[in-house]
């Protein structure tokens, strides 16, 4: 589904030039569930902005779907998000002045769908998120945990083989973020890959894999039995806390 | 190609951003209605001189007589000129002159008719007269070629004269005293450009046989044939030479012979409102300039502001020309309308002020009695004005849109 092969990438600053991504080689198959872990500033974003075509990276190969993913077109990398990615943000990104029904059909205004077609559909989503009563709400009047599953609900209007979560509970407190990885995780169960950023070790063990970042290059992998015992320590070291 | 989706997408945008929709209306159509009123009100001003200039024959030319008052030839300042029947014989010879009529002053004049009188001013004139001042005959005829050569008594009454005297009696055919004597009335008159119509007129010589007068004459009525400002002014000088050869007096003595050249005033008149039009069109310009640099103005502001909307829309699928279209339309769609919309405030008061003129000045109005008169502006005119706004203002949102449309999602998605 996705392959990374030694990917880099740096920003520039001025005369200053900032090394970011030093060579990320990473394999991820259709259906996973993925974290990505790491301090602050160690290029998660970056690696998960270039997944989603956000942005560009200066070395290495990108292939998602078999698809080398180089050098496209404006155009063309806005229609692929379109049709393969859905994005979930920590700041939820939902447009103030359209009300949550509006936000969720969004997608599909770019996909040409109709102005009512869309609506329905949006409402259809809306109601499995649980949120069909705050259909006609703006966003400014909904709770953070009510905005992010919003947000996943546009997320997944398009039908996307991605979503993209960049610390998709960083700004939910603990029971509405199990809720919203609860939500995560069924939806991965339907097939589509799940790929988060976080900083949380309770959210990360949810996942199936955790990919840890450290000064541009992966640390390590945890999957499988490996993250049988990454769950254990961790609850080690809430016991011990 | 119409695509009412995006439509709707751009309306619902307008509806919920009401200010900035505001804002940038109210710079549109501001600008045209101040382009409007001024344009109007320029039409108005010229209009209302120009159909004042109109009553009277445009080439008219008066001249007077007075004192010298520089001294010529050995004679001292301060000698009295007076034109005499002859002067009227060289003056109708003069090259340029089209017709000529001469006046003799009667001084108060007392006109009576059965228990009726009043005390009225007698113009004495030529027949020409009438080419120079353009009066309207509401009965009879005016003084004609042979009242002159018979010296018959005949006069015509102003409107006013003839309600005074007669009140609603027929006129033509009787007979009123003037100072006395009798004179028969052959026609009744109006002076388009005046309210009053208190002047009576009565052939020249007889007023010279009657009155006293014998042959002295104390001006001239003349219509030249001069076209520009220099023609007429030529003529102006042929004229002044002439006689200042024959009474013996200096040609810059603007005392001893006074003139009004009516075309010369009403060209140098024109050339002052073509001025006018000129600067308020300096105006009307730089006030849809400052509406064009409001709506770009504006336009960079509206992107600035929905950055992180539309990397938020690109996030989820929004070509760059899709991200131009939406803003450039947006902006299109709310200059058209607050375009038209100053458009029709604008003429629409400046209608409204054309319609309550003439209704409150009814036919003083129509005669001319107004320096403001029909202040409207050339639909064309306006039109091309709003279509300009628009035009420009789409070229000015042009720019910013574009500028929107490469922002880079991860730049406007970033958290500050
Ligand atoms: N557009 C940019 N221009 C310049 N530098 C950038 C840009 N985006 C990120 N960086 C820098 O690249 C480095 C990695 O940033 P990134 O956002 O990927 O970190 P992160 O792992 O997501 O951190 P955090 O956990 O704080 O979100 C940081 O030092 C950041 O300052
Ligand atoms: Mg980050």
């Amino acid at each position: 589904m996705i392959t990374l092969n030694n990917i880099h990438k740096s920003y520039v600053m001025g005369s200053s030039k900032l090394h970011v991504l030093k060579g990320i080689d990473l394999d991820i198959e259709q259906g996973e569930f993925v974290s990505i872990m790491g301090s602050s500033g160690s290029g998660k974003s970056t690696l998960l902005n270039i997944l989603g075509m956000l942005d560009n990276y200066d070395e290495g190969t990108y292939h998602l779907d078999n698809k080398l993913i180089a050098n496209m077109s404006e155009k063309k990398s806005a229609q692929l998000r379109n049709e393969m990615v859905g994005f979930v943000f920590q700041s939820f990104n939902l447009i103030s002045f359209k009300n949550a029904m509006e936000n969720v059909a969004l997608p599909l205004y770019y996909k040409g769908v109709n102005r009512k077609k869309r609506n329905a559909i949006a409402m259809e989503y809306l109601d499995k998120l649980g949120l069909a009563p705050w259909a006609e709400h703006m966003p400014n009047e909904m709770s953070g945990g009510q905005k992010q599953r919003v947000a996943i609900a546009r997320a997944l209007i398009s039908h996307p083989k991605i979503i993209l979560a960049d610390e998709p509970t960083g700004a939910l407190d603990t029971s509405t973020s199990y809720e919203v990885m609860e939500i995560l995780k069924e939806i991965n169960n339907e097939g589509i890959t799940v790929i988060i950023v976080t900083h949380e070790h309770d959210i990360a063990a949810m996942t199936q894999k955790v990919v840890r970042l450290k000064d541009g290059r992966i640390d390590e992998i945890i999957r499988n039995g490996d993250l049988r015992a990454f769950r254990h320590t961790y609850n080690k070291e809430l016991e011990t806390a | 190609m119409f695509d009412l989706d995006k439509w709707q997408e751009i309306l619902s945008t307008i509806k919920k951003n009401k200010m900035r929709t505001f804002l940038t209306g109210f710079s549109v159509a501001w600008g045209i209605f101040m382009l409007m009123i001024l344009l109007g009100s320029g039409n108005g001003l010229s209009n209302g001189v120009a159909s004042n200039f109109m009553n009277d024959a445009v080439n008219a030319m008066w001249i007077w007589t007075g004192e010298t008052t520089i001294a010529h030839q050995g004679l001292k300042p301060g000698r009295p000129i007076q034109f005499h029947n002859d002067d009227y014989d060289v003056i109708t010879n003069i090259p340029g002159v089209e017709t000529a009529s001469g006046r003799y002053y009667m001084g108060n004049t007392r006109y009576s008719y059965g228990r009726e009188s009043g005390e009225y001013t007698t113009v004495t004139c030529h027949p020409e007269l009438n080419d120079v001042d353009n009066m309207v005959l509401l009965e009879g005829r005016f003084i004609n070629d042979v009242d002159i050569l018979q010296t018959r008594k005949v006069v015509v009454l102003g409107k006013d004269i003839h309600t005074a005297l007669f009140k609603e009696k027929e006129a033509l055919g009787e007979y009123v005293k003037i100072n006395k004597v009798p004179f028969k009335v052959v026609g009744v008159c109006i002076e388009p450009e005046s309210t009053r119509n208190r002047n009576a007129y009565m052939p020249v010589s007889t007023a010279q046989k009657v009155f006293n007068g014998s042959n002295r004459l104390h001006n001239f009525a003349i219509t030249i044939n001069g076209q520009t400002l220099e023609e007429s002014q030529a003529i102006e000088d042929r004229i002044r030479n002439t006689f200042a050869r024959k009474h013996r007096f200096d040609v810059t003595d603007e005392s001893a012979m006074g003139m009004y050249n009516k075309l010369e005033n009403y060209i140098q008149t024109m050339r002052i409102f073509q001025a006018i039009k000129i600067f308020i069109w300096i105006i009307g310009i730089g006030t849809l300039i400052a509406g064009i640099v409001g709506v770009s103005n504006i336009m960079l502001i509206v992107v600035k502001e929905r950055t992180k909307e539309i990397g938020i829309r690109k996030a989820i699928g929004a070509s760059p020309s899709s991200v131009i279209g939406l803003i450039l339309l947006e902006s299109i769609l709310i200059t058209t309308v607050a375009g038209y919309i100053g458009l029709v405030l604008g003429t629409g008061l400046m209608e409204l002020i054309n319609y309550a003129m003439i209704q409150s000045a009814g036919e003083a109005a129509q005669r001319g009695e107004t320096v403001f008169l029909n202040p409207t502006v050339d639909f064309g005119v306006a039109l091309s004005a709003t279509i300009l706004l628009v035009v420009a203002g789409t070229l000015a949102g042009y720019i910013p849109a574009k500028r929107a449309a490469s922002i880079k999602p991860i730049v406007a998605l970033r958290d500050e």
